[in-house]
């Protein structure tokens, strides 16, 4: 796979807008003809990232199916806030069932339609880190080993926040949830060994599996036009900072799902039939302080009595990430595009 | 044309007759080999279009289903026991969603004590589902009532569940008249949803509503069910005229005319019942049965009718409210409070306990005699029951009773005929 790297200096974040871009280049958002696939209105918090996740890559799977699309929702978040009876923001076809079942609920939809000879209706699931790595785990893993035609996103913002901000199994080591309260010794959520639900995707050598956060919209959406582009069971596992859950700013959403990438705590790759194919470098290799300072459930880390331990720990976590993926690429000057490793 | 056939194949057949468009299938006993027939009839392509999924669990079959029929397709599954435990939460949300998935329920008890035999404690499980529930009392009425659940389920955006008693049907082998695919086609109208996921016409399903809706919500899913009150007679008259045989309905009775005392059951041991109550014919006792077929939505007001003469109502349950007695029983009593009868509780057959007919005589003797206890457990050891009762009271780590009470049966159980 190759991508011509396009090189952006026009402000220090790196985000470039579609006007700097060729008409090919610009996103799906940019579009006035887009879907608004989840439309305005919805009760969504201030800033909240998996809205916006949500948003984008929902659109981009309607640009690539030219419209056909069904989408299956778990209960959660995306889910309560978008459908406050009598209303809903879904402007496509949308099933909620329960929290646990949307992947089977979706591989249902897709054998519907196969069965009735239309094929060209794709079906996407979603939910958040809680019905998908929890709850929702045996029956994606069951999706996944059958190789579905869905596929299935999940919008990763660490923890149960629909319920209230209860740790679930992606919650990562130290983070202060409400059934991880930062009291005691070892404050926070445990350092475990953690549920990398990627790496279990790619392990039951489906099709396509990607990471992406909503720091990078041009990169979700392109993964998400990429997912449809395969037949089976696919898997794109977006990071979505939760201003309320995390205690950072709403207007910080983006920036801290930047530094998440940017200190090699979430590596973005995408792996296709098992093996990882690319990897989004680190563009300036950031210490985990910047990114754990900014949010209120690392707030135990710092102030009065510092725990420079276990912040030691948590880049030990990063820079293992960094050597296992090879996230300084090539040019870890800051310009470079993503690396492609096959 | 009557053959030689295991109930479970017959159903299988029954169910493809009916061309579902997308069955999911995850094995139990004793559902196995209704699952297993249709998947042989799919993958060899006799039956065509349908998707044939092997999920990873029963909740994945009915959220597999929920998904299937949400999207336009008739959509089939079947369970049993732990199975239908295990996805209770997709039985009742396919119900909320007024989807018409149609569901076997091979009966079976739940444990623990695990046991795989019949009796009727999962189908009492779902009661409260907002699922119809059929139980068939032979082979070929559970071959028949599921043509005639599809059809309900589809009027009505209800889903139907058609209970067979685990092994002493799904397993017996005998005459079935299964019905033929061109009389199923013409009884049997293509679906057409009620709602579906389409994206030339995108709609939201399953939304959240709260306070403000619910009861109507709810109240509406009570509404369709009564409806099907009025439904389930005509389609059995309507299947009746297709097929040329009587099937279904919401309840039969036997020799019930005259009688005096009549004993209420589901499934099959009504039959035993019906032999039963012949032999207690002969000794000029007046007793009749009703069988009910239609458990959910129950169907009061033929209740009544059927039993607003009697002196005594037995009802024969499969199944108890541990901590309180009958389950039936508690409906029949709600259709009859009039308190013109005395109404008797008969728990038995509970794991597959044989339900035998000299028991069931010398019950309806009792009862004739107006000697039987509110609440009768047939067949009931109470001598091991008092012994494990003992072994309690003197020790606090008394251990396993299921253990102990194996233990002081020995390994087999002879259960005594008393003469």
């Amino acid at each position: 796979m190759t991508r011509q790297p396009v090189r952006f200096y026009q402000v220090g974040s790196f985000a470039a807008g579609n006007r700097l871009l060729s008409d090919a280049d610009r996103t799906v958002q940019s579009d006035s003809h887009r879907t608004n696939s989840l439309d305005s209105g919805h009760r969504a918090c201030q800033g909240c990232g998996e809205a916006l996740g949500a948003r984008y890559a929902l659109d981009a799977a309607m640009r690539a199916t030219q419209g056909q699309l069904v989408a299956v929702n778990a209960t959660g978040c995306l889910e309560v806030f978008s459908t406050p009876y009598p209303e809903t923001s879904w402007r496509i076809p949308w099933l909620h069932s329960l929290f646990g079942n949307a992947p089977a609920v979706a591989t249902g939809v897709a054998a519907a339609m196969k069965v009735k000879g239309r094929s060209d209706v794709r079906v996407v699931a979603q939910a958040g880190d809680g019905g998908a790595v929890d709850i929702g785990f045996g029956c994606l893993s069951g999706m996944f080993e059958r190789n579905d035609d869905v596929l299935f996103i999940c919008y990763d913002n660490e923890a149960y926040m629909n319920t209230g901000v209860q740790r679930s199994g992606a919650t990562p080591p130290a983070v202060r949830t409400a059934t991880t309260e930062a009291v005691g010794r070892e404050p926070g959520n445990v350092f475990g060994q953690g549920k990398d639900l990627p790496r279990l995707a790619m392990a039951h050598d489906i099709p396509y599996v990607a990471t992406a956060t909503v720091a990078d919209l041009h990169d979700l959406e392109e993964k998400v036009e990429r997912a449809m582009e395969f037949r089976g069971a696919r898997y794109l596992h977006i990071l979505v900072p939760c201003p309320l859950g995390w205690g950072s700013s709403p207007s910080d959403t983006i920036n801290v799902a930047r530094l998440a990438k940017e200190t090699g705590l979430f590596p973005v790759y995408e792996a296709v039939d098992g093996g990882i194919t690319a990897v989004s470098p680190i563009r300036h290799r950031t210490p985990v302080e910047a990114y754990l300072s900014i949010q209120g459930r690392y707030a135990h880390l710092f102030g009065e009595h510092p725990r420079s331990d276990i912040i030691a720990r948590i880049q030990a976590i990063a820079d293992s990430n960094i050597s296992a993926y090879g996230l300084l690429g090539d040019d870890a000057d800051g310009v470079g595009s993503e690396k492609v490793l096959a | 044309m009557q053959r030689q056939i295991e109930g479970s194949r017959a159903v299988a057949e029954a169910v493809a007759a009916c061309r579902p468009e997308v069955v999911c299938a995850y094995p139990i006993s004793p559902q196995t080999h209704i699952i297993e027939a249709v998947g042989v009839m799919v993958k060899s392509g006799s039956l065509s279009p349908c998707e044939f999924i092997n999920v990873e669990s029963e909740f994945a079959a009915m959220s597999g289903a929920i998904g299937a029929s949400a999207a336009g397709a008739r959509a089939y599954t079947a369970t049993a026991s732990q199975g239908l435990l295990f996805m209770m939460e997709a039985v009742y949300n396919a119900s909320g969603l007024g989807l018409p998935i149609v569901m076997t329920l091979a009966n079976r008890a739940i444990g623990a004590p695990i046991n795989i035999w019949n009796d009727h404690s999962d189908a009492m499980a779902a009661r409260d589902s907002g699922w119809i529930q059929l139980f068939a009392e032979t082979n070929q009425e559970a071959a028949d009532l599921h043509v005639q659940a599809f059809r309900l389920a589809e009027e009505l955006s209800v889903p139907v569940m058609v209970c067979m008693d685990g092994f002493i049907l799904t397993h017996a082998v005998e005459g079935i008249d299964v019905p033929a695919p061109a009389d199923v086609d013409s009884f049997l109208p293509t679906y057409e949803p009620r709602q579906a996921l389409d994206p030339q016409d995108p709609v939201s399903i399953g939304a959240m509503v709260g306070p403000d809706a619910f009861e109507e919500v709810r109240y509406l899913a009570h509404l369709r069910q009564l409806d099907a009150l009025e439904r389930i007679p005509t389609l059995a008259a309507e299947f009746a005229q297709v097929f040329g045989r009587p099937s279904g309905g919401l309840l039969h009775t036997y020799r019930a005319e005259d009688a005096e005392t009549i004993v209420v059951a589901l499934g099959s041991v009504l039959g035993t019942i019906k032999d039963a109550v012949d032999r207690r014919r002969e000794v000029g006792e007046r007793v009749g049965v009703l069988g009910i077929t239609a458990f959910r939505p129950f169907p009061r007001e033929a209740v009544w009718d059927a039993l607003s003469g009697v002196r005594r109502i037995v009802v024969v349950e499969k199944a108890f409210s541990i901590g309180f007695g009958g389950v039936l029983s508690t409906d029949v009593a709600m259709a009859t409070h009039d308190g013109h009868c005395s109404l008797r509780t008969v728990v038995a057959g509970l794991g597959g306990r044989p339900i035998t007919s000299l028991a069931l005589e010398q019950m309806l003797a009792a009862a004739t005699r107006d000697e039987l206890d509110p609440l009768t457990f047939l067949d009931l050891d109470h001598g091991v029951v008092e012994r494990e009762r003992a072994r309690m009271s003197v020790t606090r780590r008394s251990g396993p009773s299921a253990e102990n009470v194996l233990r002081d049966l020995g390994t087999t159980r002879v259960v005594e005929e008393v003469p």
